[in-house]
């Protein structure tokens, strides 16, 4: 380091005290073995929120929102704004990754326990961030005002009317009254670019907080391994170089999609028109989408639909509560049945999906 | 007696405390809950001229703020349903192929009675009264 960085460091120092950083960047380790590469799932996904941040601040200075200017503006931006396109591209492609490598993250962190004892808040503050980053999607789709984003926004409040008592208001809350209307684009503008961030920007904090004060969590089979032979990489400046070359290739890609891949407007919301063929929401909302499809319009006594988010309601709050979930192992299984259970999941959830665009 | 006085003045200290609260909550609940708009009060709508109406076709009709879906069947016969799927809320189309009338959100078919026959749609779609006064079609609310 230069001598003026480093008197700016010791001017700093003197008055705040740096010794906490010195001694996180200097002691941090992080373990090297054969499943090293899901370490770096979260991080990329960090990189990507940030990447959203950016763009999204940046959409913000042309992006108007209402029924007569939201549909108009994205226009302006991706055919008259010098660059428009390519941020707009950016953004839609970067929420996209951010989900798949949230999802990666998340089931890397399952497969590997790395949720048990100690570090049962990370994840449960990782699954409200995954919930959040759905939400962040599923508010940033209406935002164009086209026909798919209006009617995927029709059928996703209403799936919220189903649940009993509190379904109802809390559907005219999120509309902003009965349908689907300008009141709703407000609405969940506000959500997406207000509330979202800000309750998102706590729990990312949190989850980054505790993933600093724990170290990096080390799978059953390399905290078995004698003391010896356990390797372990600094985290700086290894690991965080590291991460910054995944960071630029993911970068790298990112720009690729953009330009070879954009991301069409649609034609503009039209509340008086038939929903369109071929009508689907995010692919991350597919296996959902396809699993309410595929439910009949009744069973039992119960509407289908309402049975169906019942238990993805369900479903997801023990996945959240996984950590405080004990499950008995079975010596004699091959797979365990937590493990099991994971693999279900994942297999459900790309079955569905896969049905989804088949069907 | 002494403990008496501390625990009163707390009480009166949390209950208003409770009331500070419960008086900010409360506005902002509100705002957030919004305004309920007077609902247009529209018993017909007059939908265009029966000789520009094809038969075997349809259209969507502005009811208020209600999508109304209007057919004219093979035979010259007008149907006039709820466009809103009983389902999810999506906004249906007629299929002039299989003459039926269809949801592209989740693959809910009806009838021409607006009946629901497959598909997750739980309930028919509502009937409004079609008329055609001096080549006029009027659609008017049922009852």
């Amino acid at each position: 380091m230069n001598k003026f960085g480093s008197k700016i460091i010791s001017w700093i120092d003197e008055r705040y005290d740096l010794t906490p950083v010195r001694n996180l960047l200097e002691h941090k380790k992080v373990p090297a073995h054969r499943h090293s590469v899901w370490y770096y799932m979260g991080g990329v996904t960090l990189f990507l929120f940030l990447v959203q941040l950016f763009t999204g601040i940046l959409l913000l200075l042309y992006y108007r929102p209402g029924e007569d200017s939201a549909y108009e503006s994205v226009r302006f931006i991706v055919t008259e704004v010098k660059f428009g396109w390519l941020i707009r591209n950016v953004h839609s492609w970067s929420a996209n990754l951010l989900v798949l490598f949230a999802f990666i993250h998340m089931f890397s962190v399952f497969f590997s326990k790395a949720y048990e004892k100690p570090r049962e808040l990370t994840w449960v503050t990782g699954f409200i961030i995954l919930v959040f980053s759905l939400a962040f999607g599923f508010s940033g789709y209406l935002l164009p005002w086209n026909e798919l984003a209006f009617f995927a926004t029709k059928v996703g409040t209403d799936i919220v009317g189903v649940v009993p008592v509190i379904g109802e208001p809390l559907k005219i809350l999120l509309r902003g009254g009965e349908d689907v209307t300008g009141a709703t684009l407000s609405r969940f503008f506000g959500i997406h670019v207000a509330i979202l961030p800000a309750i998102f920007t706590v729990f990312l904090g949190l989850h980054l907080l505790f993933i600093q004060r724990q170290g990096m969590h080390e799978p059953e089979h390399f905290r078995n391994l004698p003391e010896e032979k356990k390797k372990y990489i600094p985290f700086f400046p290894d690991f965080a170089l590291k991460d910054l070359l995944l960071w630029v290739i993911v970068f790298n890609i990112l720009i690729f999609l953009a330009l070879y891949f954009p991301w069409e407007i649609g034609n503009k919301a039209d509340a008086f028109a038939s929903a369109p063929e071929g009508i689907r929401p995010e692919w991350y909302f597919m296996f959902m989408f396809q699993s309410l499809k595929l439910l009949p319009a009744h069973i039992l006594f119960l509407e289908g639909e309402l049975l169906g988010v019942l238990f993805f309601g369900v479903v997801g709050l023990i996945w959240m509560l996984i950590p405080y979930i004990k499950i008995k192992q079975r010596p004699n299984w091959k797979i365990q049945p937590l493990e099991l259970i994971g693999i279900i999941a994942v297999a459900f959830i790309i079955v569905m999906t896969v049905l989804g665009y088949l069907l | 007696m002494k403990l008496d006085r501390r625990k009163f003045l707390n009480t009166l200290l949390g209950l208003g405390g409770i009331g500070g609260v419960f008086s900010i909550f409360y506005p902002i609940v509100s705002y957030l809950n919004p305004p309920k708009s007077a609902e247009p009060k529209v018993n017909s709508v007059k939908a265009g001229k029966d000789v520009d109406f094809p038969s075997n076709s349809s259209k969507i009709i502005k009811f208020g703020r209600k999508p109304v879906i209007l057919i004219k069947t093979e035979d010259k016969q007008y149907k006039a349903l709820s466009a809103s799927c009983t389902h999810l809320d999506c906004i249906v189309q007629y299929k002039s192929d299989t003459k039926q009338i269809w949801c592209a959100c989740h693959n809910g078919v009806y009838d021409l009675s607006g009946r629901n026959i497959s598909g997750p749609p739980p309930r028919p779609l509502d009937a409004y009264d079609v008329k055609v006064v001096k080549d006029e079609i009027v659609i008017t609310k049922v009852g």
